[in-house]
């Protein structure tokens, strides 16, 4: 069924034990994603090493299944890499969940999240951790 | 009356229930977000547009003069449906909403000042809250609220008799029936309690107007509103009943064609009654639809389709209650038909896009009553919403689905 595509196993344990799930003390900084259809919140903090990696990387939230899993597996995948990396992942996994043909390159694990292209009004679902990321990063001080 | 008997007559008349989704048979439960259209009423829009549409009030031919026979006898009939004494006090909106907003705007702006109260209960609709936060910044106006306790959704209505006595409350309004708790309030006896105070009432019935008989004299309710396409008429279309006394003193909402009687470059003066508020081209054919949708409501019955409502949201209340880890929002008896509530750890978009792959349309999300589902510690609900066409087999279905989600996300 469709459903198994969207809801495949590791989006549902993503889900039920979020990585990196709580908070990160200040210095780091927060982005919040709020979705308003379904109230649905997430908070993301940052912390960047001192070459300007991402060193920590935390969330909290209250969320459907595919926000819990999609923001999890940010946290994964972002860890360690630049700002520009990570909005460069972004972009690529934004593409890749609204584009027919885009490439997955790099993208690992968040290939499973490709179920929600059958799904467009799940598309914001899938994306609210990240643009709570991109406002953690904008709120970085360099 | 006898299971599935409003559905076993009517359900064929709407032919959009035939049909699968995702492979199986469509069980439509959203029915509080927008119900079905029968055959009557889509073909009679289509026939207004094939035959008799024109501009209304304006032109001499033909074809105009029989649009706006159409139009003012809808209005008639609207009148009829809801047992006003003349159809001069029906003003057509494009629904609830705006029959909310132009009541806030028009009556508000003219009647609230700074120590007046409005009142309101803290389970309405986004749409019969926002407008009186609005009128209450724009007049120095407090808005103020009458607490829902539990998730039963009690509001202790004493309390309005209390605060009447001491607090100088202009407007109470209210819903009828609650779209997320389905709970049904006593119209006539607050009408009758802020009556006797002097206090303006505005009846939310976007939720019972299709689904209950609704006498407005019997009520006693100064304005009360709904929408056409939770009760089978066309979306876009709405009506707003107020009381003639205060129609007549407010001013118009919005300004421009088909709501003036003399103009002149400096000034202009308005038509007097219902056309005063209703600017511009109105949605014709929705009016046209929205007639034939109450006829046929009226048909049926409103008491048998209220009998009916009751039964399934009783029954949907039962069966749903058998399942682990529920939690269902509003009062056990005394239900409407609708059932919101919360399955174990199981998110409601989740839940309602798993119930869609096998056919069931049902709502999840907020209900537009954020600050309700906040105070109850929600962030949101599935809701499933009943109509006289859905049956109680779909009830059994909708439980079966709901047993398979649990399987499949744990709760």
């Amino acid at each position: 069924m469709e459903i198994d595509e969207l809801y495949q196993t590791i989006i549902l344990d993503h889900s039920k034990r979020p990585r990196n799930f709580g908070e990160l003390p200040p210095p780091a900084t927060r982005g919040e994603g709020y979705n308003p259809s379904c109230g649905d919140e997430v908070v993301v903090f940052v912390n960047r090493s001192p070459h300007g990696t991402i060193e920590h990387i935390r969330f909290t939230g209250q969320a459907c299944a595919i926000c819990m899993a999609s923001t999890s597996l940010m946290t994964t995948q972002v860890k360690g890499k630049t700002v520009a990396e990570a909005l460069g992942l972004k972009r690529t996994f934004i593409d890749f969940l609204t584009q027919d043909a885009a490439p997955a390159a790099g993208l690992g694990n968040l290939q499973a999240l490709g179920g929600v292209k059958k799904f467009p009004q799940r598309l914001k679902c899938a994306t609210l951790g990240w643009h709570a990321l991109e406002g953690a990063l904008k709120n970085c001080a360099d | 009356m006898g299971p599935d008997s409003l559905a076993a007559h009517y359900r064929d008349d709407f032919p959009i229930l035939n049909q699968k989704v995702n492979g199986f048979p469509l069980v439509y439960l959203d029915n509080a977000a927008s119900t079905q259209h029968p055959t009557c009423v889509i073909d009679e829009v289509a026939r207004y547009y094939r035959e008799d549409h024109a501009n209304v009030h304006r032109g001499i031919h033909a074809l105009s003069t029989r649009a706006t026979k159409l139009y003012e006898d809808a209005r008639a009939r609207a009148a009829r449906f809801l047992g006003a004494a003349s159809a001069e006090s029906i003003i057509f909106t494009r629904g609830t909403t705006e029959g909310i907003n132009l009541v806030a705007s028009s009556w508000g702006t003219a009647n609230l000042g700074p120590g007046d109260i409005i009142l309101i209960t803290e389970m309405e609709h986004h749409a019969n809250l926002i407008p009186w936060q609005i009128a209450a910044r724009r007049t120095g106006a407090s808005l103020q609220y009458l607490p829902v306790t539990g998730d039963e959704g009690t509001i202790d209505w004493s309390l309005l008799e209390r605060r009447l006595q001491t607090d100088p409350i202009r407007l109470m309004a209210f819903t009828h029936i609650s779209n997320s708790l389905g709970c049904i309030n006593p119209v006539r006896e607050i009408c009758a309690t802020a009556r006797r105070r002097g206090t303006v009432t505005l009846v939310d019935a976007a939720q019972s107007a299709g689904h209950a008989p609704i006498n407005v004299q019997e009520l006693d309710c100064d304005f009360l509103v709904f929408s056409g396409h939770k009760c089978c008429g066309p979306t876009g279309i709405g009506v707003l009943y107020g009381n003639p006394t205060l129609l007549t003193d407010m001013q118009p909402y919005q300004f421009g064609g088909e709501m003036i009687s003399r103009v002149t470059y400096e000034s202009a003066d308005w038509k007097p009654g219902p056309h005063r508020f209703e600017a511009g081209t109105p949605h014709i054919a929705g009016a046209v639809g929205l007639s034939v949708a109450l006829d046929y409501l009226e048909t049926i019955g409103m008491a048998a389709i209220r009998a009916n409502d009751h039964h399934l949201g009783r029954l949907a209340y039962e069966a749903l209650s058998s399942l682990p880890a529920i939690r269902i929002l509003g009062p056990k008896i005394e239900r409407a038909g609708l059932v919101s509530f919360q399955l174990g750890n199981i998110h409601a978009h989740d839940l309602v896009a798993y119930a869609d792959q096998f056919g069931i349309a049902m709502r999840g999300g907020h209900h537009c009553n954020q600050p309700l589902m906040r105070k109850l510690g929600l962030q949101a609900t599935a809701r499933a919403s009943f109509y006289f066409y859905n049956t109680e087999s779909e009830i059994d279905r909708l439980v079966e689905v709901l047993q398979a989600a649990i399987q499949y996300f744990g709760v």
